[in-house]
């Protein structure tokens, strides 16, 4: 058996997770984080929040609730489940930078913290400002 | 000799120590360690100073259990999984032994025993310690995700063992290590660092068929035939692979991956992996049974995965290799 055979072998043999069930979670969890994340809405405004206040704020508490219980060690068990449902609402982006700064505090402050708690989010961040930056020149030249 | 090499002065395993993580402590195999500590951290204050302590541990419990000091000892042979190998570097610096760090990734327990095993045999050592170990905490941070990272594991995916195993070569004790088959590495192409038993199959293959093509012992003389860490993916791979060439080892098999842990309850997905793995299940339960006489000879083979994320990136494929002891009771 050749290497591009043997990888076939592997690939064919080997099982995969199950998207039924990965898609059924992601959807329930994922949903019911935004379930809450319009409850809020209605509840900031309610408070007096302005539409674009009340939007700011409901996406600073879901961070806050998702850096929370990464610090309390909930949130992979939770994430192991969900998958994509709490990976593409902004509380996967709060536990890829949580994660990494509760992991890099024994190497300090500047070479652990510092220097690590982007190794996951950085290149969302890089790109995102990037093509935030491309829009924007769009925008403004054609806008 | 270039496929087995047949200790004629063989060492015997005159004492032996393992010690183990709390998920370690609830698999099957738990009270069967000799030592643990429940929250994986053995009262320190960094998963990397943990996995030095474990290793601190199991050779102090070696020692003691055979009643030996430092100056018993002419050489430690030590390994682990972590970079510039600080598990042992760390972990073992106050003991007053001549040391020589080797690293083999998983395979390195088995690679210690072997060359333990030559030194003792070619009559340079009179007596030495090989100890390896792994740490999940350390190696998820290292090699994979942060610990607190919200992922999701594949079916494939192995559970890197919180554990440590010493073994004190000499001239008493019960068993002994007759045979030594050094493998070679082997790269079949394979980069899913979430698959790494069908990385490591190909290479003990290729270390058990040198094995039985070379030897007066058929598959039958043995009672166990025990990997490392191939887990649940890369043991059905190596069954069938080396069924389809003739030799059928499926009724003596077992793998150390499978062995340490409940996989359906613990949720381990394949299994267990690390240089850990083999360690402290050779030194918890296989060297028992083969004291016990429940065992006579077993193949101990371990298989480790070459790997680094960084050449992984770059787009490079897993390296392994697989070391073959023969132990008999």
């Amino acid at each position: 058996m050749n290497k591009e055979e043997y990888k076939e072998y592997v690939k064919r043999r080997a099982k995969r997770s199950s998207s039924f069930k990965n898609c059924v979670f992601a959807f329930l969890i994922g949903g019911f984080i935004c379930v809450i994340g319009q409850a809020l809405m209605e509840l900031y405004t309610r408070l007096g929040a302005t539409t674009q206040n009340a939007s700011t704020l409901v996406s600073i508490s879901l961070i806050s609730v998702a850096a929370l219980l990464t610090g309390l060690g909930l949130f992979d068990k939770i994430a192991k489940l969900a998958g994509a449902g709490t990976l593409v609402p902004i509380t996967g982006f709060s536990n890829a930078v949580v994660s990494p700064a509760i992991d890099t505090r024994s190497e300090g402050y500047i070479f652990g913290v510092g220097a690590k708690i982007f190794t996951i989010a950085g290149p969302v961040i890089l790109y995102g400002i990037f093509t935030g930056v491309i829009y924007g020149i769009i925008y403004y030249l054609f806008g | 000799m270039r496929d087995i090499i047949k200790l004629e002065n063989a060492p015997r395993i005159s004492s032996y120590y393992s010690v183990v993580g709390s998920h370690e402590r609830n698999g099957p195999l738990g009270d069967r360690f000799d030592e643990f500590s429940l929250d994986d951290k053995f009262e320190k204050d960094s998963w990397e100073k943990s996995e030095s302590e474990m290793q601190r541990l199991a050779v102090v419990g070696a020692l003691k259990k055979g009643d030996l000091k430092d100056t018993d000892i002419d050489l430690l042979l030590a390994g682990d999984l972590l970079n510039q190998c600080v598990g042992s570097n760390y972990g073992l610096v106050d003991f007053d032994i001549p040391y020589v760090g080797l690293y083999g990734a998983c395979s390195t327990c088995a690679l210690g025993l072997a060359l333990g095993a030559l030194l003792y045999n070619s009559g340079s050592c009179k007596r030495l310690v090989s100890v390896t170990s792994s740490h999940f905490c350390a190696s998820e941070r290292q090699f994979r995700f942060p610990l607190e990272y919200g992922g999701q594991r594949t079916p494939t995916s192995q559970w890197t063992v919180t554990g440590s195993g010493a073994f004190v070569l000499g001239n008493e004790g019960k068993v002994s290590i007759k045979e030594i088959v050094f493998g070679k590495s082997v790269d079949m192409g394979i980069n899913d660092i979430n698959n790494m038993g069908a990385a490591m199959a190909p290479a003990c293959i290729d270390t058990i068929k040198r094995y039985f093509s070379n030897s007066d012992y058929s598959v039958e003389d043995f009672d166990l035939i025990a990997t490392g860490d191939l887990g649940y993916e890369g043991s059905k791979i190596l069954r069938d692979l080396l069924l389809s060439e003739g030799i059928d080892i499926r009724k003596s098999h077992d793998d150390c991956g499978l062995m340490i842990y409940d996989r359906k309850r613990q949720d381990k997905h394949a299994g267990g992996s690390g240089c850990g793995c083999s360690a402290s299940v050779l030194a918890g339960d296989i060297m028992k049974r083969l004291e016990a006489g429940e065992l006579k000879r077993v193949l101990f083979i371990g298989t480790g995965a070459l790997m680094s994320p960084l050449t992984l990136y770059q787009g490079g494929s897993i390296p392994a290799v697989a070391h073959l002891v023969h132990l008999e009771g």
